[in-house]
């Protein structure tokens, strides 16, 4: 799968919570794209990545 | 004799040069769009605009005035377009001035504040607005800009529930919060709720690092994100005027670009 444009080799389907965790985002502070679609807040635990997926994160820094 | 347009009307006149038709003491030439300080030879089909340099223009006359310094077409759009900006902070109030500026038809604003003293390292308040809600402030400044300026403003936290029925509307949005958990609710917010509406964003502008390190980048198929990226305003790197107003000029430039069709 791809993050950000970066291979990344996963055996088997993970939930999307479990590749944020181990890439370090905080998953209050992002937005995230999968395959084009936006996946709602509430339900980056039940949207399980595959090999195939690719996925785009924004991570929001603070200040305005 | 030749044939112009003076003023928005078709003239016939004898005049050869500007200086025939206004006094350049007390009047502002304007000719094919440009701000002419020398007499100048009128050729057939010239455009021209004529302005007592000390008169206040109505919204008619500040209509022909901006169309007169850019195109027709650039204006028209800007004037016809309605933009939200969630956030009067350093971003925001610097974003509204320029929209305003430059004539957008109408704004939505949205802002929880109140000015305080250490607001106006950066943004677009004066002293005697401290104490005052932000959407009040920014109102009062952004007409004395252009009085006929249209001002939608919500003076509230913005929230889940709240961000689409206020914004729905807009043709952009700019998201110009502090909290980074705030604008991701907010991004959030957009892209789930108002599908098709452009955000833009800003993210990274803290301090006085290389200022050529905020770029604005296409994020998504509706998010645009300006700023470094990396830039947090934190202990020891705080938000400062010449930066945050860079990523400010990003913000807005990045909407007059998608207000006429263009990407970044």
């Amino acid at each position: 799968m791809k993050i950000n444009g970066r291979d990344v080799k996963i055996e088997e389907s993970v939930p999307l919570t479990d590749i944020l965790m181990k890439e370090g985002f905080e998953s209050d502070r992002i937005a995230v794209e999968l395959n084009g679609k936006i996946v709602s807040r509430g339900r980056y635990s039940d949207t399980l990545i595959s090999d195939e997926d690719s996925i785009e994160i924004v991570r929001m820094v603070g200040g305005g | 004799m030749i044939s112009i347009i003076l003023n928005g009307k078709k003239i016939e006149t004898v005049a050869e040069y500007t200086s025939e038709l206004c006094d350049n003491d007390r009047q502002t030439v304007i000719v094919n769009g440009f701000g002419i300080k020398e007499d100048t030879l009128l050729k057939n089909g010239d455009i021209v605009h004529i302005f007592e340099k000390d008169h206040i223009p109505t919204a008619e006359e500040r209509k022909i005035l901006m169309s007169a310094r850019d195109s027709p077409e650039l204006c028209d759009k800007i004037r016809t377009s309605m933009v939200g900006i969630a956030g009067l902070g350093g971003l925001g109030s610097n974003i509204a001035e320029m929209l305003v500026r430059i004539g957008i038809g109408k704004l939505v604003i949205a802002d929880m504040d109140i000015v305080d003293a250490t607001n106006l390292n950066r943004q677009n308040y004066f002293a005697e607005d401290i104490g005052l809600p932000k959407t009040i402030a920014s109102e009062k400044i952004l007409k004395m800009i252009d009085p006929s300026i249209e001002i939608e403003s919500h003076h509230c936290r913005l929230t889940p529930e709240n961000i689409a029925s206020i914004f729905k509307n807009c043709d952009i949005v700019c998201e110009a919060l502090d909290a980074p958990e705030e604008k991701a609710m907010f991004i959030n917010t957009i892209l789930e709720k108002c599908p098709g509406m452009t955000i833009i964003s800003g993210s990274g502008m803290a301090g006085y690092d290389n200022p050529n390190l905020i770029r604005t980048e296409k994020r998504f198929n509706d998010l645009y994100i300006c700023g470094d990226g990396v830039s947090e305003a934190r202990q020891g790197m705080g938000l400062m005027s010449p930066r945050v107003s860079i990523c400010a000029g990003h913000m807005a430039n990045t909407v007059v670009r998608k207000l006429l069709g263009l990407d970044i």
